[in-house]
């Protein structure tokens, strides 16, 4: 190890100057995110506070208006209806997907042969670009020749009943199936959570379960008591994520609902698009935006708030 | 006593490889599904029954081709020109995003200067605001820089860096051990050598997965391009899909799902090439320090 003697030809210059140049050089090299922060971060925040006071129609300039916006939604019925839609999706897709990568992380985390490539298969779904997993979902989910119901309809035949339409194209289908549908697909992508729980399970120490094991802990109450609350941080994680993703759901309704039958799956940002780029009501779609953001932020900071008492950090 | 216990975990065991038989089915079966019904005739998709292969089977290779090649050659929705567009942002956007965000990690984890732990604060909250906020003020601002209409908007700004593969290239980047830049300056190197020539080669693994991430993030990606793109010319195979479903509004089953193979297609191949970077990339995810 080369360790140069103060005084040396390396630390000539004086501390000032090289500390002032070592500064100078730390923003050169980060010059890039500072650019890209302010033009296409900061600046369009700013914006779309502004505008969310505005009434600007696409083409013509803004108009600062106040708060009339904000006012103008607590009167809209369809912002409601988008809301109570979201609320919904979020509300039924996030329990069940937890529970089921849970589950299937920890089937998963078995030492079988070819486990492999069942990972592999529960991985694959989410990579596949949105726009074709809505065409596979809209072709499985199809009332009359879609392959669900070819699958249910023997099941449910002997008691007289038959799988519903689903969705079908352009919003038609039936109206008290096509939220349940979209769950269900939602299910399908639940890969990427699974890959994080499974990576946390293996992190927990075989040494717990082998002492519980002699005692004659089963092994269900085994997860239950030892490695869910361990794993129990990266839960928070996983969940807090799916509330930021479900808040945002777009893509899959947008292509296979367009937000029918009836706006039973319209959601918030299908309506913040649709007043955006359809009625070019720039200032009401960005005081949407706004009133996202903070309902997402609460409801981070209450999920924070009511995990304190349920997860588990080992360290602390 | 033993030959219970065996009994009892060999029970376990098959109950276990059922639960995993059923799981892998009902995630395979769909993009199987697809696979299938993108090589029958149009007449045997309306069949209410569960066949995998056409009939006769003899003939699926020319029935697949013939549906293909009417998806590939289709008169109104322009595949070719969408696999180029998406080609060329794809490679710009990937390009952009691998070197500028190396450069900022560079300025987080290996150089001395005031500021350094607030902006890697400032990164950090970014990753929490989400594109919808963001959609309509970037249209406009987009709009003001004339790249409406163009496909700018959709990898210039992956030039400057993206939040999430800064911080994964700058927790990689401090795990290089320190002693590797103090050599190569003192045999005269510069900050720009000791990146280019020892931390990036150093980090490959890493700026792969960065790569890997970009590329199916661009690929996949569907709301951007909706937003910013306006000229049909310009649309990506995303937008082109849905196009080729809408517009036609009764597109046959079985060429709705050859186009869909074609849209997943070169993301499944490079899944299975690099899944294992892949998976190991996700999974740090849950452990952020």
């Amino acid at each position: 190890m080369l360790n140069p003697a103060p005084g040396s030809s390396l630390t000539t210059s004086s501390p000032r100057r090289r500390a002032l140049s070592a500064n100078t050089l730390g923003w050169i090299w980060v010059s890039p995110w500072l650019v890209g922060f302010v033009v296409f971060l900061a600046v369009p925040t700013a914006m779309s506070l502004y505008y969310s006071l505005c009434d600007y129609p696409l083409l013509e300039p803004p108009i600062f208006i106040g708060l009339s916006n904000y006012r103008r939604m607590f009167d809209d019925p369809i912002f409601w209806i988008v809301l109570k839609n979201t609320a919904i999706y979020a509300s039924t897709s996030i329990p069940l997907g937890t529970a089921a990568a849970l589950i299937i992380a920890a089937l998963l985390n078995n030492k079988v042969r070819g486990v492999g490539f069942f990972r592999a298969a529960v991985f694959l779904p989410t990579v596949v670009p949105l726009a074709a997993s809505a065409m596979i979902w809209l072709w499985i989910l199809n009332g009359d020749l879609g392959l669900l119901n070819a699958i249910l309809n023997p099941i449910l035949k002997p008691f007289g009943l038959h799988g519903p339409a689903w969705i079908g194209f352009r919003g038609t289908g039936d109206k008290a199936w096509a939220m349940p549908a979209l769950v269900l697909m939602s299910l399908w992508g639940v890969g990427q959570s699974v890959v994080i729980y499974l990576a946390a399970l293996q992190d927990v120490p075989e040494s717990l379960h082998e002492a519980a094991s002699i005692d004659g802990v089963g092994p269900i109450r085994r997860f239950y008591h030892i490695t869910l609350p361990l794993i129990s941080p990266v839960i928070l994680f996983n969940v807090i994520v799916a509330i930021i993703g479900s808040s945002q759901v777009f893509g899959a309704p947008y292509i296979m609902t367009q937000g029918g039958p009836d706006r039973a799956t319209y959601f918030y940002s299908m309506y913040m698009f649709d007043k955006a780029f359809t009625y070019g009501q720039m200032g009401y779609a960005s005081a949407m935006a706004w009133v996202q953001l903070v309902i997402v932020l609460v409801l981070t900071a209450l999920t924070f708030i009511v995990s304190r008492k349920l997860v588990f950090y080992r360290s602390a | 006593m033993t030959v219970a216990t065996t009994r009892h975990s060999r029970l376990r065991q098959a109950l276990l490889y059922a639960a995993l038989v059923a799981i892998g089915i009902a995630y395979a079966l769909p993009l199987i599904w697809m696979a299938s019904t993108s090589i029958k005739p149009e007449a045997q998709t309306v069949e209410r029954t569960i066949h995998f292969l056409p009939t006769p089977p003899e003939q699926t290779f020319s029935i697949a081709a013939d549906n293909y090649t009417r998806v590939w050659r289709d008169p109104t929705v322009n595949f070719p020109l969408y696999l180029r567009n998406t080609l060329i942002i794809a490679a710009l956007s990937v390009a952009g995003m691998v070197l500028s965000s190396a450069i900022v990690a560079f300025a987080l984890a290996r150089l001395q200067w005031r500021g350094r732990g607030t902006v890697f604060a400032i990164i950090l909250a970014t990753m929490m605001i989400p594109f919808p906020v963001l959609m309509v003020p970037l249209y406009l601002v987009f709009r003001e820089l004339g790249w409406i209409g163009t496909l700018k908007p959709l990898w210039v700004p992956a030039f400057f860096g993206g939040a999430f593969n800064i911080f994964l290239l700058r927790q990689f980047f401090m795990s290089i051990p320190r002693e590797l830049d103090e050599a190569a300056r003192i045999d005269g190197c510069s900050t720009w050598g000791i990146f280019w020539r020892i931390i990036l080669p150093l980090s490959k693994p890493a700026l792969g997965v960065v790569a890997l991430f970009h590329f199916i993030f661009v690929w996949n990606d569907f709301l951007a391009p909706l937003v910013f793109l306006s000229d049909r010319d310009q649309f990506t195979l995303a937008l082109g899909l849905q196009l080729y479903q809408s517009q036609a509004g009764n597109t046959p089953w079985n060429l709705l799902m050859a186009a869909s193979t074609l849209v997943i297609l070169p993301v499944l191949i490079v899944f299975l090439f690099a899944q294992k970077a892949f998976v190991q990339g996700i999974a740090t995810q849950g452990i952020k320090e």
